[in-house]
């Protein structure tokens, strides 16, 4: 096997980078693959051009659909021969070229052969290959062969045997839960592998039946496993059953605590781990039952193996979020893990001391980070920064120190997002505690005296300017800003202005020696920062004397903009000088997400701290906002539901549309949620045509289209129609969006100028009952059924016809009313025969509805349902059934 | 690749194997998760990777870390470097012991000259190996013994094979066999 593929590199010693793939060659070696076809064939050659095959592949060389059919043709005739080494190669390349359906069959009958072959290796592979390329129909030929591998004498052929049978319960489970008395018999097997393969296809086969696998259980933790892997398994299936049974045990002992317990005295580390975790994760675990599970792991903190410290920790970890109290043991061990040479381990290690940490234990604690922190990565910093907040928030007594501590390091070297996440942590404690924040005002006033970062600066400056002003002696921050004028970038200048303006504003007997700092400062070099001094000179009143601020020009100074900033700026570049001045008023207030590319756009101060971005409107408020925003929908009234989005392309196609249905009384708006995934295209003038030929009792009143559309950044265009009022009208609605489309050139991103109008076919929509209706809960049904009353109850029962099982119906009578189900009656035990559902809801008009549904299998497999309706209406309440009755 | 359909139970199950060399170029990897569609989200993985592992010394014990999201372990070799990668609620010793028995198999074949000179010379046999370690994410086999028992299958069957070489051909062999012991 250890031959050089090319002989006539003699010379390669002497150079470093030989590699026998040098200037390696797709083609070239598609035509070696010829060989494949010799008559008498040389099976190391073979092997040869099979391994570069398989290096192509795995350098992420793809070969067309002709090309890999001709290699696969060609590998299918090494059957021929019976080099061992060689099929070995073929089953392999066989596999990674995963052949289509009909190429399947020319390989099936050799490898079925080789399946019963006596040769162990090609029995275990043949197998391994066939069930990866194989479909259902084949399955059945091969199912005698496979169950007899799974009892195999040899672990090899029963462990490619029971791994394929993993595989295939996804996609054939009925065939491989044919098999489980072969597998049953292949868990007591002496191999430790074949019984780790077998436990969990058992496991798989009968996961859903917990009775099943509470038995499986019981009889394994007897002691019949000895394989580590399968233990590790039989305890995880252990803490299943102990899940599930916890509610139905009140007697305290819980069952199979003890098998857990004694593997931590097994002699493989990973059961022992696995083990502990199981016992550290069980519901409402007791100390008594963590102590064994901590005192194990606690061993393992001081291995010498990186993994084992790594695993213990991180559960430690966890542990110390729940039972901070149990893990106080093991903090002289994780202490010395702080030095740990592996970062991840010594973060674990603090963040994990930083919870368990108690008050006193706090300054001792922030000393030996001290000395660790100059020398691990930025972003462990960041986490420990993050653990050091949240425990300033537990112990705000601390305050003092930790405040220093966070003070001294933002002194030191770092990076933007770790001097980021020191300042947004400082702000934080400002913010939560009233004592710190005249000390963390006065360490961001330091840092900023020296900060590379504008972005920093001017959030602080934001900051300072807020919150200065209410301390008790704001004139003392007043230095630090006005240095900023003198000393920083033009962007930072301007920011320190705003600042000190706001102290003007605010502390009226700071005003006459703000107006000075302020006057010098129209003498900048820069534009933005004299248009801001003259500005607010202006607004405060140009006198300076001691007098108190008008209360609109702190709301023009400090109130929030309501308007959004890319809007403004649009609007601001579309306004052409002329006698008339620009109206902010005239600024559309409808959000658009922004696009990428604006994002960037300069000179656009943040409105606040880490505030986040104004995002995509989801949930039902954000839509009736973006409704009322929009003067066409104004008038439509109170907005009842807004359904999720359903898409009307597929995937990965040009243009991406989802239609989002609002409905209101006597309305109902589509909003088409649009992407444009073609970079080269700018679409303008974007429409939905909507044909409501289907749905007669629809007028549409009013469409709103979307002036443009950009490459990766959606847009909403709108269709509103009129129906009766308070009637569940249904209907169905065919779309076409319609746009004109602007050639993009891609290295400058600029549009042409003329554009053609084009259309694009979008799938149908329908709006159904189920829209009329919103989700609803009731806390307890029972009452609000009783307290409901039988006055407007509607009984009938409807044959549902054939169904595969009672969870599909349940589910499709659910869907279509579209109803909340109560107190969990929308599971399905499997098996069940009989079900009853809970539903409940409000019908537009607010109309409360309660719905019981009792279904039950008749004969075979037909369902039949009984649904009792009560409402506060019994109108609504004969509507629900003639949903069903229609359905 | 057919679907990865271990994660949704609690069987252990392996995201990728990976071989890089000292510069992070693909020795021999295999993925066996959807988590990496494209060959480039997969380059894109290890060259990060691979950068983020660098400095570390997993030389006489493999390293670990959590790398978006996912558990990976690590140990370096000569010039070349191993990795595994699960699911960050998997048992890490488990993952470990897997990648200690893909090392150990494949230093057995090698005859403990594992570098990537010699791991490309003999590609086959890393291939044969990852193969017989994982099988779609499912764990095949962690000996190493066995696992290298299995990859050499002209030692388990010495007698089959030598029947079928023709005279010409086990010469071939012997005197290529010859001229390589020589020129070390």
């Amino acid at each position: 096997m250890a031959q050089p593929f090319l002989k006539k590199d003699d010379d390669h010693d002497d150079e470093a980078d030989y590699s026998p793939f040098l200037g390696i060659e797709k083609g070239a070696v598609l035509q070696e693959a010829r060989v494949f076809n010799d008559h008498q064939l040389d099976p190391r050659r073979c092997s040869q051009v099979i391994t570069k095959l398989l290096y192509l592949l795995n350098q992420g060389e793809t070969f067309t659909k002709v090309e890999a059919t001709e290699v696969f043709f060609a590998v299918t005739k090494l059957f021929q021969s019976r080099d061992l080494g060689l099929r070995r190669m073929v089953y392999v390349i066989i596999k990674e070229l995963s052949p289509s359906a009909d190429e399947v069959i020319i390989v099936t009958s050799s490898l079925m052969k080789d399946m019963t072959s006596k040769t162990d290796m090609y029995r275990a592979n043949a197998i391994r290959v066939l069930c990866r390329i194989t479909d259902g129909t084949l399955l059945t030929q091969i199912e005698r062969y496979l169950k007899q591998a799974i009892v195999d004498k040899n672990p090899v052929v029963a462990s490619a045997a029971l791994v394929s049978g993993i595989h295939l319960l996804q996609t054939n489970p009925e065939i491989v839960k044919r098999w489980s008395n072969e597998v049953q018999e292949a868990v007591q097997s002496r191999a430790a592998l074949v019984q780790f393969h077998a436990l969990a296809l058992l496991h798989q086969i009968r996961q859903n039946d917990r009775l099943a696998v509470n038995k499986l259980v019981s009889s394994l933790t007897k002691g019949s496993v000895r394989s580590p892997l399968a233990q590790c398994l039989l305890i995880r299936y252990t803490s299943q059953v102990i899940r599930e049974s916890a509610s139905n045990t009140q007697t305290g002992d819980r069952p199979f605590y003890d098998f857990l317990e004694g593997c931590l005295r097994h002699k493989a580390e990973m059961v022992i781990f696995e083990a502990a975790r199981a016992i550290t994760e069980l519901n409402g675990v007791t100390s008594r039952e963590l102590t064994p599970a901590i005192t194990v792991l606690q061993l393992f903190l001081s291995s010498t193996k990186p993994v084992l410290r790594f695993a213990a920790v991180r559960t430690l970890n966890k542990v110390a979020m729940t039972h901070p109290i149990a893990v106080i043991n093991c903090n002289i061990d994780m202490e010395s893990l702080i030095s740990d040479q592996n970062r991840s381990i010594a973060t674990l290690a603090i963040t994990t001391l930083l919870k368990t940490g108690n008050e006193s234990s706090v300054d001792r604690l922030m000393k030996q980070i001290t000395t660790f922190m100059s020398d691990i990565a930025d972003e462990f910093k960041i986490v420990v920064i993050e653990a050091i907040r949240s425990l300033c928030l537990k112990f705000p007594l601390k305050h003092r120190s930790l405040m220093n501590f966070l003070s001294n390091i933002l002194r030191e070297e770092g990076g933007f997002e770790y001097k980021k996440a020191i300042v947004d942590s400082i702000v934080i404690l400002i913010r939560d505690i009233p004592e710190a924040k005249e000390s963390g005002l006065l360490h961001l006033c330091e840092f900023i005296e020296d900060c590379e970062f504008t972005y920093l600066s001017t959030q602080i400056l934001h900051f300072l300017g807020i919150e200065g002003p209410k301390t008790s002696d704001p004139s003392k921050y007043i230095r630090y800003i006005y240095n900023r004028v003198h000393l920083e970038n033009a962007t930072v200048r301007a920011g320190a202005v705003s600042t000190l303006a706001k102290f003007g504003a605010m502390v009226d007997s700071l005003k006459p020696r703000i107006f000075v700092l302020l006057r010098r400062c129209l003498f900048d070099t820069d534009d933005e920062v004299r248009d801001r001094a003259t500005l607010y000179l202006n607004t405060l009143g140009t006198d300076g004397a001691v007098v108190e601020t008008g209360e609109d020009v702190k709301e023009f100074l400090f109130g929030s903009l309501d308007i959004p900033l890319v809007n403004l700026e649009r609007s601001l570049k579309n306004y052409e000088p002329s006698e008339e001045s620009f109206d902010i008023n005239s600024v559309p207030k409808e959000v658009k997400i922004q696009p990428l590319a604006e994002k960037k756009a300069p000179g656009k101060k943040p409105t606040g701290l880490g505030g986040p971005p104004p995002g995509p409107p989801s949930t039902i408020d954000a839509y009736e906002k973006l409704l009322l925003s929009i003067p066409e929908f104004a008038n439509f009234g109170k907005l009842f539901k807004s359904s999720a989005p359903v898409e009307l392309t597929e995937a990965e196609t040009e243009y991406a549309v989802n239609v989002v249905k609002h409905i209101f009384d006597g309305h109902v708006v589509f909003q088409y949620n649009c992407t444009n995934t073609i970079p080269e295209q700018l679409l303008e003038n974007v429409t939905v045509i909507v044909d409501a030929s289907e749905a007669e009792e629809f007028a549409e009143v009013a469409s709103k289209p979307l002036r443009s559309l950009p490459y990766d950044s959606p847009g909403q265009t709108f269709v509103a129609f009129e129906k009766p009022e308070g009637v569940p009208a249904v209907g169905k609605f065919s779309n076409m969006l319609r746009f004109i489309v602007k050639e993009v050139d891609p290295s400058t991103g600029e549009a042409e100028d003329d554009g053609v109008e084009d259309e694009y076919q979008l799938e149908e929509l329908e709006v159904v009952a189920a829209d009329y209706m919103l989700k609803v809960g009731v806390s307890n049904f029972r009452n609000a059924w009783e307290s409901m009353g039988p006055d407007c109850e509607r009984v009938d029962e409807y044959g549902l016809g054939p169904r595969e099982n009672l969870a599909e119906a349940v589910n499709a009578v659910i869907n279509l009313l579209g109803m909340q189900p109560c107190e969990g009656t929308e599971v399905v035990p499997s098996n069940s025969r009989s079900h009853t559902c809970l539903l409940s809801g409000v019908y537009i008009g607010n109309v409360k509805v309660l719905v019981r549904l009792q279904f039950g299998i008749d004969g075979p497999k037909d369902v039949a349902m009984k649904l009792a309706v009560r409402s506060e209406d019994e109108a609504v309440s004969d509507v629900i059934h003639e949903i069903v009755a229609s359905g | 690749m057919s679907g990865f359909c271990l994660s949704g139970n609690s069987c252990p199950a392996v995201k990728n194997i990976l071989i890089l060399d000292s510069e992070g170029k693909r020795v021999a990897v295999k993925y066996y998760s959807d988590e990496w569609p494209t060959n480039s989200a997969k380059l894109a993985f290890e060259k990060s990777l691979f950068g983020r592992t660098l400095k570390s010394n997993a030389r006489t014990e493999a390293e670990i870390t959590i790398f978006d999201s996912n558990i990976v372990i690590y140990k370096f070799v000569q010039d070349l470097h191993f990795f595994i990668t699960g699911g960050d609620d998997e048992n890490e010793l488990l993952l470990a012991t897997v990648l200690q028995g893909l090392f150990d198999a494949i230093a057995l074949r090698l005859r403990n000259t594992i570098d990537k000179r010699e791991a490309l010379e003999n590609l086959d046999v890393i291939f044969l190996c990852i193969d017989e370690v994982v099988d779609q994410g499912m764990i095949l086999e962690t000996d190493a013994n066995a696992i290298a028992g299995k990859v050499a299958i002209q030692n388990m069957d010495a007698s089959a094979t030598l029947s079928e070489q023709t005279i010409s051909q086990a010469l071939a062999s012997a005197r290529e066999h010859l001229t390589k012991t020589l020129l070390k």
